[in-house]
C-alpha cells in the first residue's frame, strides 16, 4: 500500500441531540478519528462519553449535526454497507434459530437460501458453536448468543467492523474467551476494527491503538495511545507484563481526569 | 408443578363437583321427586331449568339421527371464515398503521370509534347487505376478530426492539425484507398471543349472527327451540356450543405450540 487510504475517516464530527421539548444535548464536538485498513482501535472513555454515538455515526444510523465520514475515501451516505456492527444489546432475531440469525445476512443480500445455510453452518463451528445452530436465542446462553452474533456480522466479511461494548454483559472468564476468540478471528483476516469499551485493559490487550474520549457532554479525542505489544496475544497472559502495565499507568494517568468528572456530572444529576 | 397424584386428586375433585351440580340439577327439577318448594306447579321447574336427563337425551338424539351435523359444520364454517378474513384484515391494516404514521395518526379517532361501538348491534344490518346465509354470520364475526388482531398487530409492530431493526438494516435487510423478516415474525407473535381471544369471539359472532336470523347452525336451533319454549333443547344447544368452543380452543393451543417454538416459556428444564 503505497499511499494508505483510511478505511474510516471521521471528521470534524459533531453530533447535537434535541429533545422535543427544545433542550439542546451536544453528545460530541468536534471529534476526529481515522482508522486505518486492517487497524484494530479501542476507544475508550468514561460512561455517557458519546462512544456509542461516534459508532452509530461511523455505520451510518445517526446523521452528525457537522462534519463528514469518509468510508474508504469515499463520502458515507445511509447505511455503511462495507461495515459490520456487533451491538452492546440483544440483536439477534429471537424467531430465528442460531443458524437462521447467522445466515440471514447473506440471505438478505441474495444468497441463495441454502447455500446461506451452510455457510452460517461454517461459522457457527469457527465460534465454537457446532451443533447448537438449531437452538433458538432464548435457548443459548448469554456468551453463546454474542457468539451467534458475531458470527452473524462476520460471515458477511466486512471490511470495517464497529464494535459496540461488545462483551460487558459477559462474565469474566467468558470475556476472555471470546477476547480471544475475537483476536484469533481477527488476525486470520485482518480488517479494520473500531472497539468501543469503558475498560482500559480489554482496549489495551486487544488494541493497535488507544484513543481517549474526554467525559460528556460535548466529548472529544483527549489522547491517542498506539500499543506495541506482540502479537498473537493472550488477553489474560498479557495483562501481566511489565510493558503492559506501563501503558495502563500511562494512559489511565490520562483517563483519570476525565473519570472523575463524569464521576462528579452524575453526582450532580 | 404439582406431582402426578395431586393432579389426579384434582382431576376427580372436578369430576365430582360437576356430578355434584348435575345430581343438585336433577334433583331439583325432577316434577316428582321433591314436593314443590318454590313453584306452586311441580311441572313448573323443569319447565323453566330443563331437566338434565333429557337435556342429554336431546343430545344423544341429534348426534345418533345425525341431524345435529349439518348445523354444527355451518357454525364452524362460518366461525374459521370470520376468523381467517378478520385476521388477515387486522394484519394487514396492522402493518400498514403501525408503519405509516402518518396514516395512523389521521384514522386514529375513527378506529378508536369502531372499536368502542357494541359491534354486535350491527349483525342486522350484515343480515339486510349479506342476507340471512352464512354471509352475515361472517362479517360480524370478522368485526369482532379484525380490531383483536389489528391492535395486537399494531402494538407488535411498535414492539419491536429498536437494535433488531437497526442490526437487520446493517446486514443489509431491505424495506420489504424488513417487513417479512422482521416486523411480521415480531407481528405474529402478539397475535398468537391473542389467538384464543379471536376464534373465541369469531365463535361468538357465528352463534350470535345464527341467532338472531338464519336458517341453519347451532344458534338456529337454540332458537327455534325457544320459539317452541323446548328449554332442554336450548340447553342441549348451549352444551353442544360449550364442548365445541372448549374443542376449539384445544385446537388453537396444539396450533401455539407448534408455532411459537422460538418463545421462551417458563420453567423449560428437564429432570434426570
Amino acid at each position: 500500500m503505497a499511499v494508505a487510504v483510511p478505511a474510516l475517516a471521521l471528521e470534524g464530527i459533531s453530533v447535537t441531540f434535541v429533545s422535543p421539548d427544545g433542550a439542546r444535548y451536544t453528545a460530541v464536538r468536534d471529534t476526529t478519528l481515522q482508522v486505518e485498513p486492517g487497524e484494530f482501535v479501542s476507544v475508550v472513555g468514561p460512561t455517557g462519553c458519546g462512544k456509542s454515538t461516534l459508532l452509530n455515526v461511523a455505520v451510518g444510523l445517526l446523521q452528525p449535526s457537522a462534519g463528514s465520514v469518509r468510508v474508504f475515501g469515499e463520502p458515507l451516505a445511509g447505511l455503511n454497507a462495507k461495515a459490520g456492527y456487533l451491538f452492546q444489546t440483544e440483536a439477534l432475531m429471537p424467531w430465528r434459530t442460531a443458524r437462521a440469525n447467522v445466515a440471514a445476512g447473506l440471505e438478505f443480500r441474495g444468497t441463495e437460501h441454502g447455500e446461506a445455510l451452510r455457510r452460517a453452518d461454517d461459522w457457527l463451528q469457527r465460534v465454537g458453536l457446532r451443533g447448537f445452530g438449531a437452538r433458538y436465542p432464548h435457548q443459548l446462553s448469554g456468551g453463546m448468543r454474542k457468539r451467534v452474533a458475531l458470527a452473524q456480522t462476520l460471515i458477511l466479511d466486512p471490511q470495517i467492523i464497529l464494535m459496540d461494548e461488545p462483551f460487558s454483559a459477559l462474565d469474566i472468564q467468558t470475556r476472555q474467551l471470546m477476547e480471544n476468540q475475537l483476536l484469533e478471528l481477527w488476525s486470520a483476516n485482518r480488517k479494520s476494527v473500531v472497539f468501543i469499551t469503558h475498560d482500559l485493559e480489554e482496549a489495551i490487550s486487544l488494541s493497535d491503538r488507544v484513543v481517549v474520549l474526554a467525559a460528556g457532554p460535548a466529548s472529544h479525542p483527549i489522547g491517542e495511545f498506539a500499543i506495541d505489544l506482540p502479537r498473537p496475544r493472550d488477553v489474560a497472559e498479557i495483562r501481566l507484563t511489565p510493558r503492559f502495565i506501563e501503558l495502563h499507568t500511562l494512559i489511565w494517568h490520562a483517563m483519570k481526569q476525565e473519570v472523575l468528572k463524569s464521576y462528579a456530572q452524575q453526582q450532580l444529576h | 408443578m404439582p406431582s402426578n397424584s395431586s393432579t389426579r386428586a384434582l382431576r376427580l375433585w372436578q369430576i365430582g363437583l360437576l356430578l355434584a351440580l348435575l345430581s343438585f340439577w336433577y334433583v331439583a327439577t325432577s316434577p316428582t321427586l321433591l314436593p314443590p318448594i318454590y313453584f306452586d306447579d311441580p311441572n313448573k321447574a323443569a319447565f323453566f331449568f330443563g331437566e338434565p336427563l333429557k337435556v342429554f337425551e336431546r343430545i344423544w338424539d341429534w348426534f345418533a339421527s345425525g341431524t345435529i351435523y349439518a348445523h354444527l359444520w355451518v357454525t364452524l364454517l362460518e366461525t374459521l371464515l370470520a376468523f381467517m378474513l378478520g385476521t388477515a384484515l387486522g394484519l394487514a391494516m396492522g402493518l400498514w398503521l403501525a408503519l405509516a404514521p402518518t396514516a395512523s395518526a389521521l384514522f386514529d379517532p375513527y378506529i378508536k370509534a369502531l372499536n368502542s361501538m357494541p359491534r354486535v348491534i350491527l349483525a342486522p344490518i350484515f343480515a339486510v347487505w349479506f342476507g340471512l346465509d352464512i354471509g352475515s354470520k361472517v362479517a360480524l364475526g370478522v368485526t369482532l376478530v379484525f380490531f383483536i388482531v389489528f391492535f395486537n398487530v399494531y402494538q407488535g409492530v411498535r414492539e419491536v426492539s429498536f437494535t433488531v431493526v437497526a442490526n437487520a438494516r446493517i446486514l443489509g435487510a431491505s424495506e420489504r425484507q424488513l417487513l417479512r423478516h422482521v416486523y411480521v415474525p415480531s407481528a405474529m407473535s402478539w397475535v398468537f398471543a391473542s389467538l384464543h381471544n379471536s376464534v373465541g369471539l369469531a365463535f361468538v359472532g357465528a352463534v350470535v349472527g345464527e341467532y338472531l336470523g338464519s336458517s341453519r347452525g347451532v344458534g338456529y336451533l337454540i332458537l327455534q327451540a325457544e320459539g317452541t319454549f323446548d328449554i332442554n333443547a336450548v340447553f342441549a344447544g348451549i352444551v353442544v356450543l360449550t364442548a365445541f368452543a372448549l374443542l376449539l380452543d384445544w385446537l388453537v393451543t396444539l396450533a401455539e405450540r407448534r408455532l411459537l417454538v422460538w418463545q421462551p416459556r417458563g420453567g423449560e428444564t428437564e429432570k434426570i
